[in-house]
């Protein structure tokens, strides 16, 4: 068969399918969803980070017109098989298992969680309502500081724990100690890293309807990981997964946070079934600052060993990661920070050791980024000592280390969480520092520094490059459909937050069917649609989905010849797809409509099929992948320092990269601005505090700075393309990639800017505040002299 | 019962005369009341933009404003931009091409405040335009193609106007 392409929409940057709805209005949003007798709920939920309750009263609620019911613990304890979310990954480093209840029961144990939901006839009412549960506290001590949390004799952050340790583990390999005793440097630098919140402008929200005529529990959920909250809905509630549904509608953005499954999903479900009525909850954004998880704190102890060139013979250290009060999602974090480190630079020995500690507030979980950005952030600071100590240009001291193309694919004494080893698959890291480096007009920056300086004005310039695993495994599948009206069907459990999935699924199959999106229907995120999915997480859907879509197409595409070719008496060979048609090159009235290919496989009873092919002009493809495909990237700030104000300013941000074959340049564009921003946040402005109560004290967006358009600088980005083996696609994830460089770089370029004042930086974000008092503390030490 | 009042007021060019709970915000009214959900929420406290719309043809956050302080007025919302059901509006067309959206949830808002903007300072620069976006939260884009989309609009919007 002639599997040469007419088409080339892979590659383009065709129009999004996703456009013309979200553009109009017409977007189906969570929020969006309204069914006939709909009723509206809100959560009661703690005011404390960690208090005994001692009774739950009720009626106060319930005596307000409207009010529904109220519903606790015990009231659900009924429906419920299993009384918590088990969701962790697993791990052999657990040292206690803290799975979140449905709803708090005899305790709570941090600010936001959930005690109650109030169900009336809306939203207004449930608010009302709330105000009106008297529940019973008895405040016990909070842990708010993940060191504290660790040591000797902190109160425990559940009164039922012998300590707070939730887990710890160390990777790493080499004779680390060796390397450092013969070592003729060695570095230290201890760093504390901090990552907010996902944010998306949509927050989370569920609408829980109950079928009775067909027993069928439906959830719209605006989850990233529909799949595996069916699979949570199935244990707690004890349904079977064919009286259940879960659908991700149009997703408002995820970015981490909503790949959860979470209390309100269970409870809001539990709600439809306990009042016999569709329940709506939407999140407000303070819920989202207090209910959903969260990226946080991390606390590093990390030193280098390098010989007299500046060549690394080894990294070791430890860190304490803030792990909130339960397991929401696993070790991951710690896991990927701890892994990350070394990526990018042949390092001969490394060690580091991981602890993660329990503390009174939000569950931690993945943020997009995933702990990757700090594990960048802390080799990128080491190697930035180094140059300093060593009198070495920082672009320099990079190059000396970082692995060369020709040694890829390259291998690293590493282990995944799941136990994969890890071999970078592709890339010229050198080369797409050369890039940044060149673009950003690196060599010439000391020039114009001295010249600025001149001026009285404050420039730097920093570097950081990153290595980000990516396509985590091992599938995401995706059935491919041609029905009897010609449209072509893609159903896949992958699920599109606002990433341009479906345009990237259409792109994929329409390549081999003909080249028209318009008459492609993709299906995201509905476990109704394909039996078996993961979701959006880990920058995986193009690599793990994508590759599923281009097997299925090409299957369906195969399929299409062949029946057509015995329905048009015309050589396999001599026929193309295009548009919705199968047809004879040169021949233009020779060709038959996909539909009536796929009428001819659909069966007529007594007659075969035409050349005995399988039924259906469809197929389903699980293309398995256990290996990860590993993106790269370097990224150069120049920054301006208001050494008055401590105001920092972007004034460029260069970012070469290199994500595989790029099968859309607009949307991978979009992917990298997008990620530069939240990273620019991570670097500068993003802050969830705690006081030390364990109270938040960044509880909406005046408080917590997200990035607008005027804090952004003109972004330019550099694309590399290393087509990764491990896929037929040659792709590799991007959605995080832009993330991952942004705080190592800028904090670089700060830091630079201050050269003068001898201002070290060792943390991320890095307020106007703080810089205030580090460039005071800086002058006065200078006048000191 | 919660405290109702009649109003009147003009939506996407559509005249209603409705009974809404005093209380109610502009935001909830037009979502749940007149089923325009294209109007979005997203901090319910003015900061977002996501539910900005216009307000006899100012931009103003609707979660902000109680629905019965638009008795009497002329509301726009996303829904009142494309000239028809299958066509779009030049800022609509320019956030295609550019690819000024992604998950899509704050382009109502963004929608709104530039079409105010943009008649009010039709030729602008781009830090005008982004001084203008500066009260409209995205967290997907990066404002890259916010930005190259408001540019390329204004342009679209003038020649539109010479033809």
């Amino acid at each position: 068969m002639a599997d040469a392409k007419a088409h080339t929409v892979i590659g383009s940057s065709v129009p999004r399918l996703e456009d013309a709805a979200l553009l109009t209005g017409q977007g189906r949003y969570v929020d969006d969803i309204r069914l006939p007798g709909m009723l509206h709920a809100a959560f009661v939920r703690s005011p404390h980070a960690h208090a005994a309750i001692r009774g739950i009263d009720k009626s106060g609620a319930l005596a307000l017109a409207g009010v529904r019911s109220v519903l606790t613990l015990e009231d659900l304890r009924p429906w419920l098989r299993n009384e918590r979310l088990v969701v962790g990954l697993p791990s052999p480093s657990y040292r206690q298992e803290r799975n979140r209840p449905a709803l708090a029961g005899t305790e709570v144990v941090h600010v936001g969680e959930p005690v109650a939901i109030v169900i009336a006839d809306d939203r207004y009412l449930a608010e009302d309502a709330v105000a009106r549960v008297a529940v019973d506290y008895e405040p016990l001590p909070a842990v708010a500081d993940c060191r504290a949390a660790l040591a000797p004799g902190a109160a425990p952050v559940h009164s039922d724990a012998p300590h707070n340790l939730l887990a710890e583990f160390a990777m790493g390999y080499g004779d680390v100690d060796g390397a450092f005793t013969a070592a003729p440097h060695v570095f230290r630098e201890s760093l504390w890293l901090h990552r907010g919140g996902g944010h998306s402008i949509e927050c989370r929200g569920t609408v829980a309807v109950h079928d009775p005529l067909e027993d069928k529990l439906t959830l719209w959920s605006s989850t990233q990981m529909p799949h595996a909250l069916l699979r949570v809905l199935v244990d707690m509630l004890g349904r079977d997964e064919s009286r259940l549904r879960v659908v991700s509608p149009d997703l408002g953005g995820g970015f981490g946070p909503k790949l959860v499954s979470y209390s309100e999903d269970v409870v809001t479900c539990l709600a439809a079934l306990v009042t016999g009525r569709p329940v709506k909850w939407i999140e407000d954004r303070r819920e989202h600052f207090i209910s959903a998880t969260q990226e946080r704190d991390q606390y590093w102890e990390v030193e280098i060993a390098v010989d007299a060139d500046a060549r690394i013979l080894g990294v070791r250290g430890s860190f304490i990661h803030d792990h909130g009060a339960y397991t929401a999602r696993g070790v991951n974090l710690g896991t990927n920070s701890a892994e990350t480190v070394t990526l990018p630079y042949e390092v001969p020995a490394y060690r580091m050791s991981v602890r993660l500690a329990l503390t009174n507030k939000v569950p931690v979980t993945p943020v997009r980024g995933a702990g990757h950005p700090q594990g960048t952030f802390a080799m990128e600071r080491l190697l930035d000592r180094v140059a300093r100590e060593l009198a070495l240009d920082r672009a320099e001291v990079r190059r000396r280390n970082l692995i060369p193309a020709a040694r890829m694919p390259y291998t690293k004494q590493l282990k995944t969480r799941g136990g994969m080893q890890v071999v970078l698959d592709s890339g010229d890291y050198p080369r797409c520092q050369a890039q940044a480096c060149e673009r950003a007009g690196w060599d010439g920056f000391r020039a114009r520094q001295e010249a600025a300086r001149r001026e009285g004005r404050h420039i730097g310039i920093g570097l950081a490059n990153f290595v980000k695993g990516t396509g985590r495994g091992p599938f995401e599948g995706v059935t491919v459909r041609v029905g009897p009206s010609g449209r072509i069907l893609v159903y896949s459990g992958a699920t599109a937050m606002g990433q341009s999935t479906r345009t990237m699924l259409a792109q994929v199959v329409a390549e081999q069917l003909g080249g028209d999106l318009s008459n492609i229907t993709v299906t995201t995120g509905d476990t109704d649609g394909i039996p078996l999915g993961i979701g959006g997480s880990n920058s995986r859907q193009t690599v793990t989905a994508g590759s599923s879509a281009h097997l299925a197409a090409r299957k369906v595409r195969q399929k299409a010849i062949k029946v057509a070719s015995l329905l048009l008496k015309a050589s396999e060979q001599d026929l193309e797809i295009v548009g919705g048609e199968v047809r004879v090159r040169g021949a233009p009235d020779m060709k038959i409509g996909l539909g009536r290919v796929a009428h001819a496989v659909a069966g007529t009873p007594g007659y075969t099929l035409p050349g005995e092919v399988e039924p259906g002009m469809e197929a389903t493809e699980y293309f398995v992948v256990d290996e990860m495909a590993y993106a790269n990237g370097s990224a150069v700030a120049e920054v301006e320092v208001d050494v008055e104000t401590g105001g920092v300013r972007i004034l460029r941000y260069v970012i070469a990269h290199d994500c595989g074959r790029i099968l859309h340049p607009a949307i991978v564009d979009g992917q990298i601005f997008g990620g530069a921003a939240h990273g620019i946040g991570n670097a500068l402005y993003e802050w969830m505090g705690f006081d030390d109560d364990a109270q938040p004290v960044t509880t909406n967006l005046g408080e917590y700075l997200l990035v607008t358009a005027t804090e952004m600088p003109p972004v330019e980005i550099i694309h590399l393309e290393s087509p990764s083996p491990l896929n037929p696609l040659g792709v590799k994830g991007v959605g995080e990639c832009g993330v991952v460089p942004a705080p190592a770089a800028i904090v670089s370029a700060v830091e630079d800017a201050l050269a003068p004042f001898g201002v070290r930086l060792a943390q991320a974000p890095v307020s106007p505040a703080q810089l205030y008092a580090l460039i005071a503390g800086a002058r006065a030490g200078i006048r000191a002299r | 019962m919660a405290e109702t009042r009649k109003i009147a007021l003009t939506v996407n060019g559509r005249r209603h005369e409705v009974e809404v709970e005093t209380r109610y915000t502009l935001a909830d009214f037009l979502r749940q009341q007149l089923g325009l959900t294209g109007t979005h929420l997203g901090c319910e406290q003015g900061v977002c933009g996501a539910c900005t719309v216009l307000l006899d043809g100012q931009s103003a956050r609707s979660c902000l404003m109680l629905a019965v302080q638009a008795h009497g007025h002329e509301i726009t919302t996303v829904e009142g931009l494309a000239p028809s059901s299958t066509g779009l509006h030049p800022l609509q067309e320019a956030f295609r091409d550019h690819y000024g959206l992604q998950c899509g949830f704050c382009t109502p808002g963004v929608l709104l405040t530039l079409v105010e903007f943009l008649r009010d300072n039709p030729d602008p620069t781009e830090q005008e335009v982004r001084v203008a976006l500066s009260g409209n939260l995205c967290r997907c884009t990066g404002y890259a193609g916010i930005v190259a989309a408001a540019l390329d609009a204004a342009k679209r919007l003038q020649g539109g106007a010479r033809g």
